[in-house]
């Protein structure tokens, strides 16, 4: 018996021992798998505590481990602990096993003689494993200490800024004309009605003025290659037809421009905008770009009215999408949300019924520099509603449609109560489900507009239809509701509707994700590396998601997400070299036989052909050791360092106990 | 060619002899094969599921088992509530293994046995799906043109099948009407229930839903209301008189089967599609029919 093996069963708490009989196995290991190598079983309460990691770098040095196994949770959670403590005591990380008898035991078993029966087998499985394990070494590369930032909204912008500020470059991509995201369409922000342009707008310039931050506005990533430490990004600038270096920004191109396009983006559909444009006054870079469907020159090959009148010449109607390449070491995700289409609910009457509005048609009302100057008033753009209805949880907390809480609809619904109280006067119902006003200062702000007269029924809207049946719904909206307080359906005619329609993920979110090599959740949003401990990481080293791309927040929460990860980049940063996993794959290629199988199935392109000598190599930087080459391979010539077929044939032999001694008659 | 089963119901039979003659007529026309299951019964209706869950839902199987011992692949009910039963029972007689055991014990009283391997479908669906519109179009001789059919799905035609049309506000009713020539009146509470056994056990609720959903199509100036369902048909046609003494109004709108508007447009003789037994003169659609 050459290797020396210790067993360490935790309890962790009562999360394993409440269901798994530790002591029994930790017994059961030291009798029974004795002749396998294993000197000493131990069970701890916490063995991912200090003191519990203490005892196994103690065991190592006093008693020679060679080998060690961990029975605790799965190894997404403590694999990187227990290495680091073996590490300490002098053992090569990588001859530590971790047998997951929580989550893939104790969470899921209720029955306590099953459960500790089935953790012996995973225990048993792991010792067999763990003896056919080598050392291996953590292979170091140098970060790159450029970061890119994709997304311009609030969130991105702090990323951004935070970095640059730090001495370092940023690549700051954005899919629209401007940065400025979906806080610059908003007019007041909750609950201090702050204005939300002259918060935002100081910061929009100084990332298009930073020395550290390369702006790329209505540009897009189209491929990502590489690890952490070392990406290769392909970014698309899409062509502008507006020569940059020459624009002034004067705006007389817009001016001039014959064509007028309603503005689905900025304006929410409720205003219009030119075919040559910049979305918004304070738009950051100032420079607009060109509406090439819409412009009546690519149309018919007439005009170009604002060539004609650009002092500078800076019209290019001959200019094309370029791509350039850019290296990095961290990227930053900050592509935020997509508002739930309210037409989906056709109860609701959303397109349909013409006062009835989006949350984001009624902040681009409210905004003063937006298409009603502020005005709140109904589709004909000139009668203030007297009565208004504001509809909470428009395809949010609906098991229809979306079944989380999009959070932030509670307060923006207040503050529309708030706006049209004040600046019209009419009677304000809000028909909510539950009101929730968590965050500072939050159900103080909700306090104000119950003090206000806002009117609050708590029953979810059934219908809101135009369909009169008494003489005073004439000419009105009726909204349909079950007053659940008082117990009694209500009909309230009502000359405005807002719908506060939920967020969703972005609507190409999954392919930007696969693009970046991160996943998405059941609802679709970016899963991130731990959902408390570790909210703004993700699986994939050195991606970052901050903001609503993680799932629905708030402005100041988006801010902290932003200013999170950038710490997190900097942290690496300033680590110059980052240690990569030395789980890789090999091809053996004296068994290749040249089929090329695995060179289409690899997800990271790290495995290139010799044509010269029929045979497939793998590039170690780019392998992520995934093993789907591993698995592929007709040969069996491809295999996977830690992931042998020797050490996976011996954990099968261990989980069906065929390691122990025949027991004698 | 594909042989359906033919589940008419009770009310076919009774109320509804119109309603089963349209259907009879419109299905040969069309060419779809509708053969009558031999020995059914009630599905229990809306009646017999709050008395007795497992009783009815034996009560439907029977009649699934029925036709699964003919050797037929799909069930077709021309009433929204046989159709509802006979949809959820055979869901179910899948989805829950002890629910079939406790029926098949039932059933063997009769020799019979259930599998829920029958495709369920209801009348407007076969003639919508598998015959298909514009199939229908071309066999069009008396185009309803310009009449405005307000179309009434009522609720247990959608309720069963969250996963097939949008529930709230479907349109597949609204294309048959056009196929028809005729003109679909868009109105707001074409899947609102019709106060349907209400009106026996609660008749000032009942009428109430009558009211609204008269006034709603009036409102939106249809000629003619179109029904899937004898329940529905009935409680539009035969209580109009009692809603405008209840509610002061003056309706006089006619209901009919869709059925009957089909069999109009593809040139069937009026008096074969069960027209003229009708409480509220149907002189609109009869109009077409010469």
């Amino acid at each position: 018996m050459s290797e020396r093996i210790g067993v360490y069963v935790c309890h962790c708490g009562t999360n394993i021992a409440g269901t798994v009989d530790v002591v029994d196995v930790a017994n059961w290991a030291a009798e029974k798998l004795k002749h396998q190598g294993v000197v000493i079983a131990r069970e701890y309460k916490f063995m991912c505590s200090s003191l519990g990691q203490e005892l196994i770098e103690k065991d190592i040095k006093e008693l020679g481990l060679t080998r060690v196994v961990v029975a605790a949770c799965s190894p997404h959670l403590h694999e990187k602990t227990f290495r680091t403590a073996a590490k300490n005591a002098g053992l090569n990380p990588y001859l530590v096993e971790l047998a997951s008898i929580r989550e893939q035991v104790s969470w899921v078993h209720t029955d306590k003689a099953v459960a500790t029966a089935k953790s012996k087998a995973v225990v048993s499985g792991a010792v067999s494993r763990v003896i056919e394990n080598v050392a291996l070494d953590e292979i170091k590369v140098p970060i790159n200490a450029n970061t890119l930032v994709v997304g311009g909204g609030i969130a991105g912008i702090q990323s951004a800024l935070e970095i640059a500020n730090a001495g370092f470059h940023v690549y700051l991509v954005e899919r629209e004309p401007s940065i400025g995201g979906h806080m610059a369409q908003f007019d007041k922000t909750f609950p201090t009605l702050d204005c939300s342009a002259c918060i935002l707008t100081p910061r929009m310039v100084e990332a298009g003025t930073h020395p550290n931050i390369t702006l790329m506005t209505y540009s897009e990533v189209v491929n990502v290659s590489g690890y952490i430490g070392n990406f290769n990004v392909t970014i698309k600038q899409k062509a502008r037809r507006v020569k940059t270096d020459l624009c002034t920004g004067c705006g007389i191109c817009q001016e001039k421009c014959p064509k007028k396009v309603i503005d689905n983006v900025y304006e929410a559909g409720l205003g219009y905008r030119k075919a040559v444009y910049t979305p918004f006054a304070q738009a950051v870079p100032n420079f607009p770009v060109m509406d090439v469907e819409n412009c009546i020159y690519f149309k018919n090959g007439k005009c170009k009215a604002c060539e004609k009148f650009c002092p500078t010449e800076a019209i290019d109607f001959t200019q094309q999408d370029e791509l350039m390449d850019v290296q990095v070491g961290n990227i930053i995700l900050a592509t935020g949300y997509d508002l739930f289409d309210a037409t989906r609910i056709p109860q609701y009457g959303y397109g349909k019924l013409p006062n009835v509005f989006t949350s984001l048609e009624f902040e681009r009302m409210c905004n003063a520099a937006g298409p009603t100057e502020g005005k709140i008033v109904l589709r004909d753009m000139k009668t203030a509603p007297k009565t208004v209805v504001v509809v909470h949880c428009v395809g949010s907390r609906d098991e229809n449609y979306n079944k989380y809480c999009s959070g932030i609809c509670c307060m923006q619904s207040l503050k529309f109560a708030h706006l049209v109280m004040e600046r019209t006067g009419a009677e304000v119902y809000n028909c909510y489900i539950d009101i929730r006003t968590p965050f500072k200062d939050y159900e103080e702000f909700y306090k104000r507009v119950l003090e206000e007269g806002g009117h609050f029924i708590r029953g979810k809207v059934a219908e809101i239809t135009d369909a009169a049946r008494l003489p005073e719904e004439e000419g009105k909206l009726i909204v349909q509701v079950e007053d659940t307080l008082i117990g009694k359906q209500r009909r309230i005619p009502a000359d405005m509707v807002i719908l506060a329609a939920g967020l969703e993920p972005r609507h190409d979110a999954k392919e930007v994700g696969k693009l970046f090599g991160i996943a998405c959740g059941t609802s679709g949003w970016y899963t991130e590396r731990h959902p408390k401990l570790d909210p703004v990481a993700t699986m994939t080293e050195g991606i970052y998601i901050v903001g609503c791309v993680q799932g629905p927040k708030d402005i100041p929460a988006s801010v902290a997400q932003g200013a999170a990860a950038s710490a997190r980049v900097l942290g690496k940063i300033f680590q110059k070299e980052v240690a990569l996993e030395p789980i890789k794959a090999s091809i053996n290629q004296e068994t290749c036989s040249g089929c090329r199988i695995c060179n289409g199935l690899c997800p990271f392109n790290a495995i290139a052909f010799i044509a010269d000598d029929m045979v497939s190599e793998i590039n170690p930087a780019l392998c992520q050791g995934c093993g789907t080459c591993v698995a592929a391979c007709p040969a069996g010539a491809i295999s996977g360092t830690g992931f042998s077929d020797g050490q996976i044939m011996a954990q099968i032999d261990g989980l069906l106990f065929r390691n122990l001694e025949p027991v004698e008659a | 060619m594909k042989q359906y089963a033919y589940y008419p119901g009770c009310s076919l039979e009774s109320l509804a002899t119109s309603y089963n003659l349209s259907t009879l007529e419109v299905a040969q026309k069309l060419g779809v094969d509708l053969k009558e299951i031999k020995d059914w019964n009630c599905c229990g209706a809306t009646a017999y599921f709050p008395v007795d869950e497992l009783l009815a839902y034996t009560l439907v199987a029977r009649n699934l088992a029925l036709a699964e011992k003919e050797g037929f692949g799909e069930f077709v009910a021309p009433c929204s509530a046989c159709y509802k039963n006979a949809y959820f029972t055979n869901a179910y007689l899948k989805k829950d293994p002890d629910l079939a055991e406790h029926i098949n014990y039932a059933l063997e009283a009769d020799n019979l046995h259930v599998n829920g391997t029958m495709k369920i479908r209801h009348l407007i669906e076969v003639f919508i799906e598998d015959v298909g519109l514009e199939e229908i179009g071309k066999k069009i001789t008396h185009p309803l043109k310009g009449l405005r059919v307000a179309p009434y799905y009522g609720c247990q035609l959608l309720r069963p099948r969250k996963d097939h049309e949008n529930v709230e506000n479907p349109q597949f009713f609204e294309s048959l009407l056009s196929a028809l020539g005729a003109e679909p009146v868009d109105y707001p509470s074409k899947t609102r229930c019709c106060g349907g056994s209400l009106i026996v056990t609660n008749r000032k609720a009942a009428l109430d839903m009558v009211h609204i959903l008269l006034q709603d199509a009036v409102n939106r100036k249809a000629d003619v209301i179109a029904t899937t369902c004898p329940m529905c048909n009935v409680n539009l046609e035969v209580y109009q008189s009692q809603v405008n003494r209840e509610f002061g109004t003056q309706f006089s709108i006619p209901v009919m089967y869709f059925t009957q508007l089909m069999g109009v447009a593809l040139g069937i003789k009026p008096g074969k599609l069960g027209i003229g037994k009708e409480l509220v003169s149907g002189e609109p659609v009869l109009a077409f029919a010469y």
